[in-house]
């Protein structure tokens, strides 16, 4: 690596130092803007025991729901769960834990780990099975609930164009919690659609800046649509 | 007669006014899209990322990396904003959303909602709905009244566990549209053909029945 060229030229270095029992922060909401190929490539290399930290965890067969198939994830940290058979079989087992949070406050734990921020406070799940074993606090009249942010040993994040700097801009919804999970990796990984010339991107428009960034890999996309809805 | 639901969708969208910013649930609050009054205008709020959410594409036109909350794929109307998700949330919890629509299983006299979890059986997850009954001011319930075995889901006290307390005002059933206040159901209108009397046996928590309730008129 020279300088502020953070491209790697294959998934196994994009994913290098990835071990068992790491915390793994992914974006993507459904299977819209996943990072589709480093998924795959921890299936490849068949990492164990991992705490998985994404708004959803994929469906059979696709995105995180891989990973289930070789019981790869012990714990998920997600908003959202359904669609997916393997995971309520093995949540229904035991053998994987799931801590459900609700979106905004997952979206905020990641950007306040990226922040430096350890913890906030939130009006969101006061009163509700949520708020068990937390602190609770009044600010002006009205309760908050005290929840910590969130890091991860790594982040995995899907793009749309970066360059080697690793400025990254992402393609309309699929930002979702991308931008967030980037800040939040201790080493985060992007894969891109196209690593564009240096000068090419505005620097007016980048989504997240190189400083998240630490490799980048140019890869090529399925994009599963989870609810094709057309115009009837 | 029971409201349909494109009825309930119809009834809601009455509460729209020119210039809001709203967010619709998933199913019966999605419908409301379709009846926005002509002349208005209406910015759709999808907490993905999405502020002016359009029509769904035209066949063939469909983009993966452009879809709504309920992951159907969508398009974005002219002056439309795409963001992350922490922006999207902020606006929510932070009281910018003017109004909002969702489901629930319960809601009970004193504001309180449950709408995510069911002991027993398998828990999906709350998805956004707790940060969006949190961050409102403005949110609108819509539900069956009540079960299919005839329990009622308008309660004294929620009996499922809760997605967020003291934040409903007001709840539209396929009987009822009804207001909370005080620690008790208000009933404002009821359906077109549904007696004062139907109502008033299903509904388990007080209810507050004035002389007057007018019928839902509708073209």
């Amino acid at each position: 690596m020279a300088g502020f060229d953070k491209r790697v030229s294959s998934y196994e270095e994009a994913l290098a130092g990835l071990k068992d029992g790491m915390t793994v922060i992914s974006g993507g909401f459904g299977l819209c803007g996943i990072p589709e190929n480093l998924i795959n490539e921890i299936k490849r290399q068949g990492i164990r025991d991992l705490t998985v930290v994404s708004n959803n965890c994929g469906v059979d067969g696709f995105g995180l729901g891989v990973l289930l198939e070789d019981r790869q994830i012990s714990k998920v940290i997600a908003s959202y769960v359904g669609e997916n058979a393997l995971f309520e079989k093995q949540l229904l087992s035991g053998e994987i834990e799931v801590e459900l949070t609700p979106q905004g406050t997952l979206a905020e734990k990641m950007r306040a780990g990226g922040a430096g921020i350890p913890a906030f406070f939130t009006a969101t799940g006061v009163g509700t099975p949520v708020a068990d074993g937390k602190e609770t606090r009044e600010f002006k009249g009205r309760a908050y609930l005290m929840e910590e942010s969130i890091t991860g040993d790594f982040a995995i994040v899907k793009g749309w164009k970066a360059d080697h700097f690793g400025n990254v801009i992402y393609r309309h919804t699929a930002q979702n919690f991308n931008p967030l999970a980037a800040t939040a990796g201790k080493i985060t990984v992007v894969e891109v659609e196209e690593i564009v010339e240096p000068g090419e991107l505005d620097p007016t428009q980048i989504h997240t800046p190189g400083i998240y960034v630490d490799r980048i890999i140019c890869g090529t996309f399925e994009k599963r649509i989870e609810q094709l809805t057309e115009r009837s | 007669m029971a409201l349909s639901r494109e009825q309930m969708a119809q009834r809601v969208a009455r509460e729209m006014q020119d210039g809001f910013y709203v967010n619709l649930g998933i199913g019966i609050p999605t419908l409301v899209a379709n009846y926005i009054p002509e002349g208005m205008e209406v910015m759709l709020q999808s907490e993905n990322g999405l502020l002016g959410m359009g029509a769904f594409p035209r066949v063939g036109e469909a983009d993966a990396d452009m879809i709504n909350a309920g992951k159907q794929t969508v398009t974005a109307r002219t002056g439309a904003s795409i963001f992350s998700s922490a922006e999207s949330f902020a606006m929510i919890r932070g009281g910018h959303i003017d109004l909002t629509v969702l489901g629930a299983f319960e809601v009970d006299v004193h504001g309180n909602i449950a709408s995510w979890m069911i002991p027993g059986k398998l828990v999906k997850g709350m998805g956004g709905a707790m940060d969006l009954v949190a961050g409102a001011e403005n949110i609108i319930v819509t539900m069956t009244h009540a079960s299919k075995d005839g329990e009622s889901k308008l309660l004294s006290r929620c009996s499922l566990p809760l997605t967020g307390a003291g934040c409903i005002k007001r709840v539209l059933t396929d009987l009822a549209y009804l207001e909370i206040d005080n620690g008790a159901f208000i009933l404002k209108e009821r359906a077109p053909g549904v007696s004062v009397e139907e109502i008033i046996r299903k509904t388990a928590g007080k209810l507050i029945v004035p002389d007057h309730v007018p019928e839902m008129q509708f073209a």
